[in-house]
């Protein structure tokens, strides 16, 4: 299995680059993901990361788009409460982007 | 969307056959599947010794089962109707992408040890040792294959490559080589119920979320009902319409029916799945166990009705096999399909009036419909033949004013797949996806150009994530394909309904 550097520890990633293990993870993992992207994690970035951290713990899966993206809506105003927003900030796709960043399995079946 | 790491097919007029390009998709195959993907369902956890050996007694026992592949093996006459009919050939250029040549991997190991000639002369009948090298083609373009079984409709002895590929998919399976994305999946519907893993209480509280959205857009208090015991219907529905986009949107639509029919109806946690992909992967018993959660959900539950929401393979393994995997169902009301599809119980309720629409509703659209292969080419829909193409059509026309079909030769029987069905809708067959896209890409951007059309609706869950992440690669927006019961949706007045 392949491994991501994370603050010199070696953290074990699967094909996808996504988290083998959930409890590897820490703020830090977000922000060598995204350097690997090219994409700069900006505040509005984090806000998506931290929802969908919260959401996982409570349900252990990553929210559906509907639900994500109401939350948005709520927490930082209706215009930003669209997928529309959510790929701008994630152009690989908040499902399965974001959740990489947020060392979530990835999303599976026909989505 | 991603950068490619590929060349994107450009798109053309008229649709154009590929000259010859061996190898080009040699190197497409997607990721192998884990040992602990693969114990749950009942297949060896990695290669196992003397493969070969193992390979060839399975294929035989196969054989004795599926009388039909071995009918295909032996029809072959190479005329050459099917090579220029696969999405995949047409994408690629691949020779081993035509039909023919898809089937000859098999068919030349299956020559080598089950026909006398085979045994005695192989080099005279093309038949070949079962090498590893034979194994890795099998692997590659075994996933290159979506089962959309457009091949078989050109095929003038009617030979089912999908057949094939499923059953070279459940060879290796036997052997200890899976796939990651089929077995994954399946393992998850075993243990959690759907393709997802979405769990109860997830589930739950998306529905519930749901409900709040439709009450705020109109006024009126639609449920969207879980578990509820002595409902007259069970919807089962692919799980990607609790969570992603535009599936949802169809659920809403499915909801929005339902209560205006003033019928009772609830989904299931047990049965919170529609997709089957025992199917995709050939295993008989992996599809089987799959279905026996609708019976057991619909007993529980006891319920009257079975309807299936928007879902293309789940419809075939639905219309085609469901009495044979979880049947009989004597404790259901025979007065009514099972099971019944979605758009066929819109479409009734359309016929004796009982849903008002306002079709202006839709006029930001100009609308044409993708026939998704595993209802075109494996299944019908309602009481005539034919009726899988026309209700679809008939319930988006009765919903929208603006309509257009797509050339005929890519529609109906005749349609092209997504590219992303039988099992590959999975991101490390990007490049397959894409390429694969192309014939229905082509003819979707000619009636952008020659009708004006704005977007595509579909019925099934695999076109709707395919296209939505394909259609940016071709230069088009990811919303441009829409859910039909979406369009529903849109379009429905609803009874007390205070906003539109």
């Amino acid at each position: 299995m392949s491994t991501i550097d994370v603050n010199g520890k070696q953290l074990e990633v699967d094909e996808e680059g996504y988290l083998a293990n959930i409890n590897d993870w820490e703020e830090a993992v977000a922000d060598v993901m995204s350097k690997q992207d090219d994409l700069q994690l900006t505040s509005e970035h984090w806000d998506i990361i931290k929802f969908l951290r919260e959401y996982y713990e409570e349900y252990q899966i990553a929210p559906a788009v509907r639900v994500l993206t109401k939350a948005v809506g709520k927490q930082l105003g209706k215009e930003k409460g669209n997928s529309k927003y959510l790929y701008g900030l994630f152009p690989y796709g908040p499902g399965k982007q974001a959740c990489r960043y947020a060392g979530l399995p990835k999303p599976t079946g026909c989505v | 969307m991603a950068k490619p790491t590929f060349q994107v097919p450009e798109l053309q007029e008229y649709l154009e056959i590929p000259s010859v390009t061996p190898g080009t998709m040699a190197h497409s195959k997607p990721f192998y599947s884990k040992p602990e993907f693969q114990k749950p369902l009942g297949f060896p956890e990695e290669l196992v010794d003397n493969w070969q050996e193992k390979a060839i007694v399975k294929m035989g026992e196969l054989l004795t089962k599926y009388k039909s592949v071995q009918v295909f093996l032996d029809a072959c006459v190479k005329c050459g109707s099917c090579t220029d009919k696969c999405h995949y050939y047409i994408g690629t250029g691949d020779p081993k992408n035509m039909p023919v040549a898809r089937q000859d991997l098999l068919r030349k190991v299956y020559r080598r040890y089950f026909t006398f000639a085979g045994k005695y002369f192989p080099s005279l009948v093309g038949a070949t040792d079962l090498t590893k090298e034979v194994l890795d083609d099998w692997y590659s373009y075994f996933h290159q294959c979506s089962q959309c079984r457009r091949c078989s409709v050109f095929c003038p002895y009617g030979i089912d490559t999908a057949e094939i590929s499923m059953f070279a998919r459940e060879l290796m399976d036997h052997i200890g080589v899976g796939q990651k994305y089929c077995n994954e999946i399946i393992c998850k519907v075993h243990k959690i119920g759907n393709n997802l893993g979405l769990p109860g209480p997830a589930l739950a509280d998306t529905l519930e979320g749901l409900e709040e959205d439709v009450l705020d857009d109109t006024g009126v208090d639609v449920k969207f009902p879980l578990d509820q015991e002595g409902s007259e219907i069970l919807l089962v529905t692919p799980s990607a319409d609790f969570f992603a986009e535009p599936h949802v949107d169809g659920l809403v639509g499915y909801a929005k029916v339902f209560h205006e029919a003033g019928v009772s109806w609830t989904l299931s946690t047990e049965a919170s799945e529609a997709a089957n992909f025992g199917m995709f992967i050939g295993s008989y018993e992996n599809m089987r166990k799959i279905s026996q959660r609708v019976r057991k959900a619909a007993k529980d539950l006891k319920v009257k009705r079975i309807v299936f929401g928007e879902c293309g393979h789940a419809w075939r393994v639905a219309y085609s096999f469901l009495n044979t995997l979880a049947g009989p169902w004597e404790f259901l009301d025979p007065n009514y399909p099972v099971p019944q599809h979605i758009c066929e119980f819109t479409w009734n309720l359309i016929q004796e009036g009982k849903l008002k629409f306002d079709k202006s509703q839709n006029d930001d659209m100009v609308l044409t419909f993708h026939d998704s292969c595993n209802v075109a080419r494996a299944s019908r829909m309602g009481a005539d033949p034919g009726g899988q193409f026309e209700i679809p059509r008939n319930v988006i026309k009765a919903v929208c004013n603006n309509y257009q079909d797509m050339d005929a030769d890519t529609i109906k029987e005749r349609t092209f797949c997504c590219g992303g069905g039988g099992g590959l809708l999975t991101d490390d067959l990007m490049e397959l996806r894409v390429k694969g896209a192309k014939p229905r890409m082509e003819a979707l951007n000619n009636v952008i150009k020659d009708k004006g059309v704005t977007h595509m609706a579909a019925i099934c869950a695999i076109c709707k994530s395919q296209f939505t992440k394909v259609l940016p690669y071709y230069g088009m927006d990811m919303s441009q394909i829409v859910s039909v019961h979406q369009l529903v949706s849109n379009a429905i007045v609803l009874t007390g309904q205070t906003d539109q």
